[in-house]
């Protein structure tokens, strides 16, 4: 014991003589320096956990490589705006049934043409139950996904119904029933085309990846070290390379990486730790980003409580949310890492609108009061927040009981799970009794992400096991929208009618907390937090 | 002596069996399924991890899991860890390197640590011996991670004298400062179990016995008093050489390395049962022989040790 203690008092000194003496950093860096478009850069990420399969791999490390290696039929440039990459053209006149032009001329990196079959072959692999792919649940709209994906044993066929090709240009999409923002998903890595050397090897597939992206594999995949790519000079895409190429470094710990930033060895970093999130300005001065993606942190409860399940407990969470300082905790606990939410749809999405939580989002601590005693009170007068204790969530969760606590007198603790694992398996296996932290990133930016994923009955991540009828209706409505402008409308009376219910309570907005070092520019970072990698340029040395 | 290696060579197998069968059984037990997180934030197919559990074999009662995994080890599989890849090279691609830096950290540990304190018990109560007392004392007190934030900080972003992190695992003039950090600690108590043997040594009668003979002083110090000295320190460094693996994973941590320290503690995070169990056997390995080097070391250095 005496030993842990004189440890804390070491680590707090050299805790605060780092911080004392990483200030003075930062001189600004020209910004216009002469530019190689050959010349390569690092970027900080973390060994993929899978081989780089698109459908099997649904974590960031796999993620990232697969990203710069693939190009979809669609996906999003910085803004968020929809795009056309290896499509022509996604036509639906009813959301249901869709026609799929390519482009001509795309080629894998060994030089195969990409072709109808390249996309269809690729979907009926990685739906198909045989081949236990992560991500097969990305094709259950469409039709015949229950014939290759049967909920218990060996599937009788091995393609959709739905998928047809028609000629080497050509193929059309039926789904099992309309879905307005089908033509958003399709930029996921999951609907990426795989050439035919895939089919005959996944495995050697899986370590030396073939795409039709704007990099390719450059050497072995070096494990636990880095992943390179260079430039393929037979890119299509709208976004072709201004750098010759991007090096995937893996690091173990942030803290690590964050070093290496600091002194330019690794060029571009996406999250700071939490350690440094109070001096990474200092430390990079103008090479610090620190702007909104499309990420939020709710507090849930759990609909299934015999106690929250109450209708009248929805005038409760209302009460709860208005004792909550938002814009206070954003400032002081947060250091402005996050914004103070104002509804369930973050500020970058697009479908999002100002307020839509409305006053229930306003910090009002007499209102507070009086709606929880409208509302019959939290149930014995106390409650719990459980968090995970791996993910720097303690801080904020302790703020939002202390300002539950003083403003309307619940008891209100934090109750934190040591793992993030641990705290899924009870939230999946339906055991909390109390409030817990949600989290929602965006798989597409829109609305429906959102909210149909979080909210609708039965959906995958609605936690809460929160059902309600018209908002379901609502949702289905909005998914047989002609446009996708009619459909993000419903999705916001949808969201508007959440302040009804208040399944959960919205907190905040999430930051991209990134750097870059002194051998690039032209970084940009887009709502997915990603550095637009083909963007960036590196500095002549 | 051959009987005796023989031997010792038995008694392994009942602790091995009986090491991974609790380690199997404690990585089992932790909480968390690993298979529903393997899809992250996302709601689990269920389809899909009947078919991956099945896969993993994790559908069959544990002792079952156990004996297929033991008997997978003697034809020399290692498993699968979950996210596809076989442990075998994980292990493959991680121990090389925590093999260096360990043997790395061990070397100086054993010259330097050896020589300083032949030095101070040599030189008893001087000026010197106090010195090293009182840095030995120093080091022994501050935590490893300590020490290595603070290299890191100093040398590598205040002074820039080497880069924060290891660029290259295999360098081995990267790994000189994480394998100097790793090795501190042992480092001073070698120094000071030298120290304390030679001096005591240093008035026994044979050392009286070898002035008195007119033997020269660099083999009354070498052969006579280092050899009788050393067998403590033996005993250590072979148990040693096995912390410095398993000790690897806070210095690997820091500097970036890419050794078994860090996939044991990844693989401990996500309950990759087959990973943990496979280092961890590995390990297990090492002690062993390391722990049999130790004492057949013995019998070379103390010729009255001898095994029938």
């Amino acid at each position: 014991m005496r030993g842990a203690k004189s440890a804390t008092w070491v680590a707090g000194a050299i805790a605060v003589a780092l911080t004392a003496t990483a200030c003075g950093g930062g001189s600004g860096s020209g910004n216009n320096a002469a530019v190689d478009p050959n010349g390569t850069y690092t970027y900080y990420s973390t060994e993929p956990q899978h081989e780089l399969i698109p459908t099997n791999s649904n974590e960031v490390g796999g993620g990232y490589i697969i990203k710069n290696l693939f190009r979809g039929l669609v996906d999003f440039d910085a803004k968020g705006k929809l795009r056309y990459q290896n499509a022509e053209s996604v036509e639906s006149t009813d959301n249901q049934h869709f026609t799929v032009k390519l482009k001509k001329g795309w080629k894998f990196h060994n030089g195969e043409p990409v072709t109808a079959s390249s996309f269809v072959d690729a979907w009926n692999w990685g739906a198909n139950a045989k081949n236990a792919q992560l991500n097969s649940s990305w094709f259950e709209f469409i039709k015949g996904y229950e014939d290759v994906h049967p909920k218990e044993g060996d599937p009788e066929t091995d393609k959709m119904s739905g998928l047809k090709v028609v000629n080497d240009n050509e193929f059309t999409i039926e789904l099992s029933k309309p879905v307005s923002t089908f033509k958003e998903r399709l930029f996921y890595d999951a609907f990426f085309p795989l050439p035919k050397a895939f089919f005959k090897d996944t495995k050697a597939f899986g370590e030396h990846p073939i795409g039709n992206g704007p990099y390719q594999q450059d050497g072995n995949w070096e494990h636990k070290v880095q992943f390179k790519t260079k430039k393929f000079a037979g890119y299509q895409g709208v976004d072709k390379p201004k750098n010759g190429g991007v090096i995937f470094k893996f690091y173990n710990t942030d803290d690590s990486a964050y070093n290496d930033l600091v002194s330019d060895k690794v060029d571009i970093m996406y999250k700071v730790p939490n350690s440094a999130t109070s001096k990474f300005k200092s430390d990079l001065g103008e090479r610090a980003v620190n702007e909104p993606y499309g990420g939020q942190t709710t507090i849930a409860f759990p609909m299934y409580d015999k106690e929250w399940g109450k209708p009248e407990k929805a005038k409760v969470r209302q009460g709860l949310s208005m004792a909550i300082d938002r814009d206070t905790i954003v400032k002081t606990v947060l250091k402005d890492a996050y914004d103070a939410a104002d509804g369930w749809v973050p500020t970058v999405v697009e479908g999002y609108k100002k307020d839509a939580c409305g006053e229930f989002c306003k910090f009002n601590p007499t209102k507070a009061k009086q709606l929880i005693k409208e509302g019959g009170g939290v149930p014995g007068n106390k409650m719990t927040i459980t968090f995970n204790n791996d993910g720097g969530h303690r801080d904020w969760a302790e703020a939002v009981c202390n300002d539950i606590k003083q403003n309307t007198g619940v008891n209100c603790a934090a109750q934190p799970r040591p793992t993030f694992q641990q705290v899924r398996n009870e939230i999946t296996g339906k055991k909390m009794d109390s409030a817990f932290r949600m989290a929602w990133v965006q798989d597409f930016p829109n609305i429906s992400n959102f909210i149909s994923e979080q909210y609708r009955t039965g959906a995958g991540a609605n936690d809460m096991g929160f059902s309600d009828p018209e908002l379901d209706k609502l949702m289905d409505q909005a998914n047989s929208a002609k446009t996708i402008e009619e459909s993000n409308k419903l999705y916001g009376e949808a969201e508007k009618k959440l302040t009804e219910k208040m399944p959960s309570i919205p907190l905040f907005f999430d930051h991209t907390l990134g750097g870059y070092s002194n051998n690039v520019q032209n970084v940009k970072f887009d709502t997915y937090r990603q550095a637009i990698w083909t963007d960036v340029e590196v500095k002549k040395k | 002596m051959g009987r005796y290696v023989a031997r010792r060579l038995l008694q392994m197998i009942p602790v091995f069996i009986g090491t991974t069968l609790l380690i199997f059984l404690m990585v089992y037990s932790l909480p968390g399924d690993p298979i529903k997180a393997l899809f992250g934030d996302k709601a689990a197919d269920p389809a899909t991890v009947a078919r991956l559990r099945h896969q993993f074999g994790l559908d069959q009662p544990l002792l079952t899991q156990y004996w297929n995994y033991l008997t997978g080890l003697f034809k020399g599989d290692f498993g699968q860890s979950f996210t596809g890849r076989p442990v075998a090279d994980l292990i493959g691609e991680a121990f090389p390197v925590t093999i260096r830096l360990a043997l790395y950290a061990f070397a100086i540990e054993v010259v330097i640590g050896v020589a300083l304190g032949m030095l101070t018990g040599l030189k008893r109560g001087k000026f010197i011996d106090q010195l090293v007392l009182v840095l030995t004392l120093v080091v022994i007190s501050v935590p490893v991670f300590v020490l290595g934030f603070l290299a890191q900080f100093f040398l590598g972003l205040k002074w820039q004298l080497i880069t924060p992190t290891v660029q290259d695992s295999m360098n081995l003039g990267q790994l000189t400062v994480p394998a100097i950090v790793l090795g501190a600690l042992s480092l001073a108590y070698v120094t000071r179990l030298t120290r304390t043997t030679v001096a005591e040594n240093l008035r026994a009668d044979y050392m009286r016995t070898a002035l008195a003979k007119g033997l020269p002083k660099s083999r009354r110090l070498g052969v006579h008093l280092m050899r009788n000295s050393l067998i403590p320190v033996v005993t250590f460094l072979g148990t040693d050489l096995g912390m410095l693996m398993g000790g690897a994973i806070v210095t690997e941590g820091i500097f970036n390395v890419q050794g078994i320290g860090n996939t044991l503690y990844r693989a401990i995070q996500t309950s990759e049962g087959p990973t943990v169990v496979g280092i961890v056997t590995v390990l297990v390995l090492i002690y062993l022989v390391s722990s049999l080097v130790v004492d057949l070391l013995y019998a070379v250095l103390d010729p009255r040790i001898r095994y029938a």
